[in-house]
């Protein structure tokens, strides 16, 4: 595919005088999962819904799929399927009621529509519940009957509104294996949430919003490079006197900085990966080396880190 | 300015017909109104008013003038009873309130409403389709009470149905049913509008009181105000009673009852005063054609159809601008 899936180019949303997303530039290309983070009425869901022509922009310029969701509203819903954050079924109808009349509404009918329902409902495990009232399901149920409606329609694209809020770890991480899945088939995913290990496991690139402008964007390794200067975090378990300890992977060349985290534990932060440094260093000062391990760079630590300066920016 | 005119043009260059998908969501509502509890009930109610005053009215009923016997099923009260006419006149407002009261914002707050407005359908079918399937739903239920009565008069009665009066009933019958549209497109506006369901309907409630005790009271009040200050003359006095008459006929209520009348009492000539050239051709006490009847009520008609159009008309402006969350 040529162009990107979506392309957004200073895209602006003012309710009044406030102002909900500022000058959004993103490009999102075929077959990447790209993960949207920010903190609460950072202006995530305000994105979503403009990319999906669900509300008008103020100003700026929307490309979904090559096409402008405002004037080609049909061809983009068409093949772009949505999670909303809050989905919501017709209780007193069956599983299979809900997703027939979805399937309708896209055209579909007679055998197509039952071999796409049943399809649908295959790939998120919920064929044995599919003649039960939705308004039996639990939360977990109804996440992943919104999954089968979206997957309805064979989407090229899907836009997920914080899909593994309220899932148990085991579904949530069942969730995360469906949209990996998706990803091997080639679909375009865009997701917002605040799980950022999560978020971190499934996205190939990550956007982080901050009051309606989206301040970072790029694969984690890149963010951890801008945020943290490219730390490595190194866990150390040793036993021996803990000043002469800490003075030894003070001395350790690269090493930025020691903190005691137990009595028998560190955490030392240095620019590049030395724990063969370390382990010689703890040796050299007579202590007991009992572990080693490498902390990867971490979206949480990176979230933290950015919403820490940019407080302190604030404040000064 | 640019802008503007783009917003104008805007809906004439969409792609695609707006109707696409009327089809499934009508479907859809139509099976949701004839299986729900509230239809149950609805149909229980009129049921019993259907039976009960056209049970009262055969036992009024004077069998030695043969004439429109079955029309006189409808239109036969006896105190402290009213006519079965008499019932639809509020009875009719109360279910098309009670079908779309809550069409719209019930969708809103079981957040299906995004769901739905994610697939490739314009809101046009969404909106129409709810509006179509409460006005069939009503022109079924009517229908069915239709058939109930003109049976009940053929097994008490004993005679069958003229070819007038089976036509003259069917009329009333396609004129019930535009008058529950304006109703219908009202609540649904209310449904736009309020976002709790139990205000939208209150709000219907409300409009239709209005209408049904106070807007006499409102009309005779603006009289003055729009009336000559003196009349001195026959030709101002018939100017004022016109204009009473017009004030009279913004209520539904009131144009929905002289269908009534005008349909099934063919006897009843004019709604107005009579002049005497309205006279001209006529007998007086005989019996107006059905082509005249139609004529006399086809003002009456085409308002009640107009005015659907503009409530729908509002709500639809109102619905295609709100912004779906969730
Ligand atoms: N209709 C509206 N009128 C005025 N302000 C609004 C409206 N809708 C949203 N906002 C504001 O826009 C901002 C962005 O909201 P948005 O829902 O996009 O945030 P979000 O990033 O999705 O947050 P969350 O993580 O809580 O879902 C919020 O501050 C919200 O108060
Ligand atoms: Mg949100």
């Amino acid at each position: 595919m040529d162009h990107p899936v979506i392309e957004a180019q200073n895209l602006t949303k003012q309710y009044g005088n406030f102002t909900a997303v500022k000058d959004l530039n993103l490009i999102v290309s075929a077959g990447e999962v790209f993960g949207l983070l920010g903190p609460n009425g950072a202006g995530k869901t305000t994105t979503i819904l403009m990319l999906l022509g669900l509300t008008e922009p103020t100003r700026g310029q929307v490309r979904v799929l090559g096409l402008d969701p405002t004037r080609y509203p049909l061809s983009v819903k068409a093949r772009v399927g949505y999670l909303p954050d809050q989905v919501g079924f017709y209780d007193d109808l069956t599983a299979r009621e809900n997703l027939s009349y979805i399937a309708r509404l896209n055209g579909l009918s007679g055998k197509e529509l039952n071999l796409r329902v049943e399809e649908a409902l295959e790939h998120v495990h919920l064929r044995r519940v599919a003649d039960q009232r939705v308004g039996t399901f639990s939360r977990g149920m109804r996440q992943r009957l919104g999954l089968a409606d979206v997957l309805l329609k064979r989407p090229q694209l899907i836009i997920m509104d914080e899909p593994t809020q309220g899932l148990d770890p085991e579904l949530a991480r069942e969730f995360l294996g469906l949209i990996h899945s998706l990803k091997q088939e080639g679909i375009t995913i865009l997701l917002s949430s605040h799980l950022l290990h999560q978020v971190q496991e499934v996205c190939d690139r990550v956007g982080l919003f901050h009051r309606g402008q989206m301040v970072l964007e790029g694969t984690v390794p890149d963010l951890a490079q801008k945020v943290l200067g490219g730390a490595y975090v190194i866990g150390v378990h040793a036993e021996g006197s803990p000043e002469e300890l800490q003075n030894a992977l003070r001395m350790v060349s690269q090493v930025r900085a020691v903190h005691s985290v137990a009595s028998d534990r560190y955490q030392v932060e240095a620019q590049s990966d030395v724990r063969a440094e370390i382990a010689q260093a703890v040796v050299q000062a007579g202590g007991r080396l009992f572990g080693l391990t490498i902390q990867h760079q971490n979206l949480e630590e990176i979230y933290r880190r950015y919403f820490e300066e940019a407080k302190d920016a604030q404040a000064a | 300015m640019l802008k503007l005119l783009d917003s104008w043009r805007r809906p004439t260059e969409r792609e695609g017909s707006p109707w696409i998908g009327l089809g499934a969501v009508l479907f859809k509502e139509m099976a949701d109104h004839l299986t729900g509890a509230r239809m149950r009930i609805l149909e229980l109610l009129i049921v019993i008013t259907a039976v009960g005053t056209v049970y009262t009215a055969l036992q009024n009923l004077n069998r030695n003038n043969s004439e429109f016997l079955y029309l006189r099923l409808f239109t036969t009260a006896q105190d402290p009873l009213p006519s079965f006419v008499g019932f639809l006149g509020f009875l009719v407002p109360l279910i098309a309130i009670a079908l779309a009261f809550d069409a719209v914002n019930s969708e809103f707050n079981r957040r299906t409403l995004s769901r739905i407005l994610a697939q490739p359908v314009y809101r046009d079918a969404f909106l129409f389709g709810k509006f179509l399937s409460c006005l069939l739903t009503l022109a079924i239920v009517f229908a069915a009470i239709w058939l109930l009565i003109f049976g009940l008069g053929i097994v008490s009665l004993g005679v069958p149905p003229t070819a007038e009066e089976t036509g003259r009933a069917l009329l009333f019958l396609i004129a019930t049913v535009f008058y529950g549209g304006i109703w219908i497109s009202l609540a649904l506006l209310f449904s736009i509008l309020f976002r709790s369901p139990a205000t939208a309907a209150l709000a219907a409630i409300a409009v239709w009181l209005f209408f049904t005790v106070f807007w006499n009271i409102v009309a005779g009040l603006l009289l003055p105000v729009f009336a000559p200050q003196q009349v001195t003359n026959l030709l101002d006095l018939i100017a004022v009673w016109e204009l009473q008459l017009a004030l009279e006929r913004i209520s539904p209520i009131r144009l929905f009852a002289e269908i009534a009348v005008i349909l099934l009492r063919p006897a009843e000539r004019s709604l107005g005063i009579i002049l005497p050239i309205q006279l001209d051709r006529a007998l007086l006490g005989a019996p107006l054609p059905l082509d005249q009847s139609l004529l006399l009520i086809w003002p009456h008609l085409t308002s009640l159809i107009a005015a659907t159009f503009l409530l729908f008309a509002v709500g639809y402006v109102i619905f295609q601008r709100q912004e779906i969350r969730a």
